[in-house]
């Protein structure tokens, strides 16, 4: 695994894991989970905490043993190679920068396990540290740079060695906000400018919307969808991927003949061999409109709570008939706890599952 | 006592902090004076001189002190040897078990921390038979107590290193100098150990410290030290011994003011 400076980057390797079974004592974290990440694709492992999406991450990494399944980079199985053989980059929720090394002796950290000789390395690092724009500090340590100086000194490490994969678990959990954000961004610039192949962990369906080619969501140890953010957004194969990817309101609805009927209203439907007879009908906030008492299929409710987003207002209602329904409205309709408002569904296709 | 303002614990005022400083200083310092003041007198001619403290700092005194320099040769050298099975044994077997047995944890603190509450008079009882097979295996040399005092030592390198392990990341150090290709000796030697520094240092240094002070095992287990050749120096002259003995005390506070050193310097900064 020595390269030397005259080495091509090795970017944009498959990856298949194939069948991968993980068990802890009392827990299967990994259930037979199958993904193919074609070379320089980005995708995201999105789903809820103990859902297994690191775990996978690091059966992928090498950092658990996988217990059945096989996982191939580039054609090869590495199921029995070790880590630090299996030619990654990885990139830690946790800040994992070595706190005795410099900025610019941590990304040459990887370097010098592949003996690579001194002037490259350096040169090859303060390239790196420029690439993700902290090429002036490189003479810092780790606890003098802040949480988004750190995550990016660790992007910079993690792809100075121009690795088959890279993988990212979880980098931007503990920044705040607004340098999420921007980091997310940067991420995805630098991995579109060298084409890595990249897995993605996280919890946030934002974040993996964002930047992911495709996004797999993950559920009890499987993968409950895989395909491109419009596609789960617009299509989401079951209950649990409408819900954890955007908002939906759950209402129930009873599919007859290719459309579902939610309260009287007949909708067509996003799949019509999803479900049938009686559903939960998965409507998204946009879908549902604010209109005045005396259009057709209006409902009567009361406002409960409305939150001002920016560009537009998300308002919870209270319906006569005791259900509960979320409305994304232009943030210039005026709307205030108690108020009495009317509702219509727009009449876009729906998602279902069964009851 | 005061409250400082905005703060959620109340401190002692500068007066208490004083008064709190001198109570505790006075009952260290009554009795190292009075050694000190012992040293210097004359004997029965009265009045004081700083003859036999010349004496001692220029290696001047006669063959029947000799004993003192072999003891603190031993002393050393045993110092040396507890510090290395301190480091060899005891480290590696906290970062196995931080990282991949941290169930054992507990167990360990418990077998580190036990020997802290056995009187030394008690280990030697169980020590004497351990000893008679070692000294017909590998010879009755000096060095050979350094088994025991390894165990002796256990308690305070054990929580030095032990705060340092808790203090860093170690598991994601681990797995991130792993990702970057190192293997397990690199991972211990050039990312673990340097981050241990000031636990280790800790360590090595209390070891010193408990070591130039023991004399029971030595004494029982029939073996010099510098204590043992204190007690026998002392039979002659009680001025020279209680001399080596504040020296032997000037070393371990200066050894414990390089520990309260060593741990406020990090990389890059002092604190």
């Amino acid at each position: 695994m020595t390269a030397t400076p005259a080495a091509p980057a090795r970017i944009s390797a498959t990856v298949s894991l194939r069948g991968v079974v993980k068990r802890f004592p009392g827990l299967t974290a990994l259930d037979g989970v199958s993904l193919d990440l074609a070379p320089g694709e980005f995708v995201a492992l999105l789903g809820p905490s103990g859902c297994g999406k690191t775990t996978a991450l690091r059966v992928l990494a090498g950092l658990e043993a996988a217990d059945e399944g096989s996982i191939l980079i580039d054609g090869d199985d590495v199921i029995g190679t070790p880590t630090n053989k299996r030619d990654i980059g990885m990139v830690f929720q946790s800040y994992s920068l070595f706190p005795h090394l410099t900025t610019i002796e941590n990304v040459e950290f990887g370097l010098r396990m592949r003996r690579v000789p001194a002037a490259d390395r350096r040169s090859r690092a303060a390239e790196a540290l420029e690439l993700v724009g902290l090429d002036h500090h490189a003479g810092r340590y780790a606890h003098q740079l802040s949480g988004g100086q750190q995550q990016r000194v660790a992007l910079a490490r993690a792809l100075v060695t121009r690795p088959r994969v890279l993988l990212l678990d979880e980098p931007l959990s503990a920044l705040d906000a607004k340098v999420r954000v921007q980091l997310r961004d940067e991420i995805r610039r630098i991995q579109t400018e060298l084409g890595i192949t990249t897995l993605f962990v996280t919890h946030d369906q934002e974040e993996a919307l964002a930047v992911a080619d495709r996004v797999a969501v993950m559920r009890d140890g499987r993968i409950e969808q895989i395909g491109s953010p419009e596609e789960l957004y617009a299509r989401p194969a079951s209950a649990f991927v409408a819900d954890f990817v955007g908002l939906s309101n759950r209402m129930p609805g009873c599919v007859v003949d290719d459309v579902v009927l939610i309260a009287g209203q007949p909708l067509p439907l996003l799949d019509p061999d999803s479900a049938s007879g009686d559903v939960h009908a998965l409507v998204r906030p946009e879908d549902v409109e604010l209109v005045d008492a005396h259009e057709a299929g209006a409902h009567a409710g009361r406002v409960l709570t409305t939150s001002f987003l920016g560009a537009f207002r998300r308002t919870r209602i209270l319906l006569d008939g005791g259900a509960e329904i979320i409305v994304q409205h232009a943030a210039g309709a005026a709307c205030h706890p108690g108020d009495r408002v009317h509702v219509r569904l727009t009449g876009r296709p729906v998602a279902v599952a069964p009851r | 006592m005061t409250g400082m303002p905005g703060a959620g614990v109340p401190v002692p005022s500068r007066g208490a902090r004083w008064a709190i400083l001198g109570v505790v200083g006075g009952a260290f310092a009554v009795p190292l004076v009075a050694m000190l003041e012992f040293t210097l007198r004359r004997g029965l001619e009265g009045g004081y001189d700083v003859s036999r403290w010349v004496a001692v700092l220029t290696g001047s005194l006669g063959p029947e002190y000799r004993v003192l320099g072999t003891a603190i040769g031993n002393s050393l050298v045993l110092a040396a040897a507890t510090i290395v099975i301190v480091l060899v044994l005891l480290v590696p077997t906290m970062i196995v078990v931080h990282l991949r047995l941290p169930r054992l944890r507990r167990v360990l603190e418990f077998v580190c921390l036990l020997p802290i509450s056995i009187p030394a008079i008690v280990l030697v009882v169980g020590l004497a038979p351990v000893y008679g097979v070692i000294a017909r295996a590998a010879g009755s040399g000096v060095w050979s107590l350094a088994f025991a005092y390894g165990i002796l030592v256990l308690p305070f390198a054990y929580r030095a290193v032990q705060s340092n392990l808790d203090a860093i990341d170690v598991a994601t150090l681990t797995e991130a100098a792993r990702s970057l290709g190192a293997s397990w000796p690199v991972v211990i030697g050039r990312v673990l150990l340097p981050n241990l520094r000031p636990g280790l240092l800790a360590g090595a240094f209390i070891s010193v410290a408990v070591v130039l002070g023991e004399f029971t095992i030595a004494s029982l287990l029939n073996r010099q030290n510098l204590q043992t050749a204190l007690v026998i120096v002392q039979k002659d002259d009680p001025f020279i011994a209680v001399i080596v003995a504040l020296l032997a005390l000037l070393l371990a506070l200066a050894l414990l003011l390089v520990i309260g050193r060593l741990g406020r310097i990090r990389p890059g900064r002092t604190s």
